[in-house]
């Protein structure tokens, strides 16, 4: 039983005693709601901050910043379409290749694999996603790029080459590296909620298919998958969250190139490594407030997706078990 | 089918095995005595460590923990004890929320409030990013662990006549202190890896820090600025720094996991 809950329930006597609070009361009391209301300040200063510096490039630029290309920080002309170009595709190619190996490894985790295996695999999950997103860029760069050129490059390009996707050089360096450890970054996310999702759903849904005469994998299809529907669109999300913000580890293999290619043979920038890379080197105001308009639109974006994605988890756990990263 | 999930399972883990493979194989010959002592060498001379990073690293994390570890606590008591209807669902909702704000972001943040108006890089503003990251794990899991607290326990104090508030500090905190401080770890594992937030905060430094008003030298951001730059005894340094980093964060791991062991499985 939570505390909460026997709270509610003290008889009303004790109740009324406790509604004249002494000072000490009313001092704790306080400090708390502070602490937790200047989580919301926080908030509310981040908006209004990047807002404020952002307004040169605002002002100068308009909508036309999101869907004009040219980025000269010479002629100070800004549009950020490669950017966001580049972020949608990274993060759409690691939901590609994450999804599908997350919802399954999920699905071992929590239903198929035998118990005492659980833990461990549960816990080496979890390690992955504590990985800094540094040493992922250090092993991009020296291990996952080379063996994207001299492997995986080459042999997409002999079976799909027909297709724009998989054409030009292969420089190793470039999209399908960012896609690629971008994937490996957030499946321990979507494996880890989606677990956890399938944890919270009731038992009787199971015990009620396996009556039926279902067998172990049509229960989970039909009663356990079915039945956290949302709260598993909300797992991917939150992992799509992750991708769209991710910062070194991209930056480091993805190429650094301003420009919409339609290859993900090819290099490419996104918001999060823009800023990473040219923050320091913003010289003037506009150029600066180019950036951090950037950083706050990938601001509003991830919180849109991050409440989405909660607001869907929490359909399914409740909101007061915290869903573990 | 089983198979198949199993095999996903395998290969989100594989990822782990291999990276770890190969820090151990690169770095592992790097990590020396001079390694934690030595400053940085000038570019073209062999040797030299990271003890200034690394001192740094110790610096900004003390920081973010004197910030953001008050902040975060007396939130948490606030989200299990109060009886509003709507505000502590509000703060949990803007707590996960902030949480997914890619590190990034909080760096421009920190940027706007501490290094603009000072007009200069520090490890303040490096120390206040990584707050405001950990502000909300550590609000989350003080909640989380708060409410494992047996209700009897409380009742009994209560019953005993202290207030409430005494009845929190000295019955409620100190139950459920071990997995706050595990909560606590998780949060400062979480922030040591941080880079993104420092590339423009704490902004690096080669050689000893001299005071929190100036740029500070840090871990992962010497190991960024090593591994994209072209010397081979720089990369094996960098390798070196990241196994350093990766030790650090799967000890802290593995003992908040050891000290939680069966609290979790008792409520679940």
């Amino acid at each position: 039983m939570t505390t909460a809950a026997a709270s509610r329930s003290l008889p009303s006597a004790v109740v009324s005693a406790r509604t004249r609070r002494g000072w000490g009361d009313r001092l704790f009391r306080g400090l708390t709601r502070g602490a937790a209301l200047s989580l919301i300040l926080l908030v509310v200063a981040m908006i209004i901050g990047m807002a404020g510096a952002a307004m040169p490039s605002f002002r100068a630029f308009g909508w036309r910043f999101l869907y004009t290309s040219t980025w000269d920080p010479v002629a100070e002309t800004f549009g950020a379409l490669p950017f966001v170009y580049g972020t949608l595709v990274s993060s759409l190619l690691a939901l590609v290749i994450a999804v599908p190996l997350g919802l399954g490894a999920a699905i071992f985790l929590a239903e198929l694999a035998p118990v005492w295996i659980r833990p461990p695999i549960t816990f080496l999950v979890e390690l992955v996603a504590a990985v800094p997103s540094v040493v992922f860029g250090l092993w991009g760069i020296f291990v996952l790029a080379p063996w994207i050129r001299n492997w995986v490059q080459p042999a997409l390009g002999a079976s799909l080459g027909f297709l724009p996707l998989f054409q030009g050089p292969p420089y190793g360096v470039g999209m399908l590296a960012a896609g690629i450890i971008l994937a490996i970054m957030i499946v321990p996310f979507i494996t880890a909620v989606s677990r956890e999702v399938l944890l919270a759903v009731p038992n009787t849904q199971r015990e009620a298919a396996l009556g039926l005469g279902a067998t172990r994998w049509e229960t989970t299809r039909i009663a356990v998958l079915r039945y956290g529907k949302s709260g598993l669109i909300g797992a991917v999300l939150l992992g799509l969250g992750r991708a769209l913000g991710e910062t070194m580890a991209v930056t480091m293999v993805i190429g650094n190139r301003p420009e919409v290619a339609i290859s993900l043979f090819a290099p490419g920038y996104t918001m999060a490594s823009v800023i990473a890379n040219e923050f320091t080197e913003a010289t003037s105001d506009l150029y600066l407030g180019a950036l951090i308009e950037i950083g706050l639109l990938l601001f509003a974006v991830t919180v849109i997706v991050n409440a989405l994605a909660r607001l869907l988890v929490w359909s399914v756990g409740g909101a007061v078990k915290q869903v573990r990263e | 089918m089983s198979a198949l999930t199993a095999g996903s399972a395998l290969a989100v883990v594989l990822p782990l095995i291999l990276l770890f493979g190969f820090l151990l194989h690169q770095g592992a010959s790097a990590v020396n005595v001079d390694f934690f002592t030595r400053l940085p060498k000038p570019v073209g001379e062999a040797g030299g460590g990271m003890a200034n990073a690394i001192v740094g690293s110790l610096i900004l994390i003390a920081l973010a923990a004197a910030l953001g570890l008050p902040l975060g606590i007396l939130g948490g008591v606030y989200l299990t004890e109060s009886r509003d209807p709507r505000l502590p669902w509000l703060i949990r909702f803007v707590a996960d929320v902030l949480n997914g704000v890619p590190s990034i972001v909080i760096g421009i943040f920190a940027y706007t409030v501490i290094v603009l108006p000072m007009r200069r890089f520090s490890a303040l503003a490096g120390g206040v990013a990584l707050a405001v990251i950990m502000l909300p794990i550590v609000l989350r899991t003080t909640e989380e662990m708060m409410r494992l607290v047996p209700a009897s326990l409380r009742e009994a104090a209560l019953a005993l006549g202290l207030p409430e508030w005494k009845v929190i500090l000295r019955v409620v905190l100190p139950t459920a202190r071990a997995g706050i401080i595990t909560g606590v770890m998780v949060a400062i594992a979480r922030v040591a890896g941080e880079t993104a937030p420092l590339l423009f905060t704490a902004f690096g430094n080669r050689f000893w820090h001299q005071r929190l008003d100036q740029p500070i030298a840090a871990l992962p951001l010497q190991i960024f600025a090593y591994a994209i730059a072209p010397f081979d005894d720089w990369h094996r340094q960098a390798w070196a720094g990241a196994l350093v980093l990766i030790a650090l964060v799967f000890l802290v791991s593995l003992a908040a996991r050891i000290a939680t062991r069966g609290r979790y499985s008792a409520v679940r």
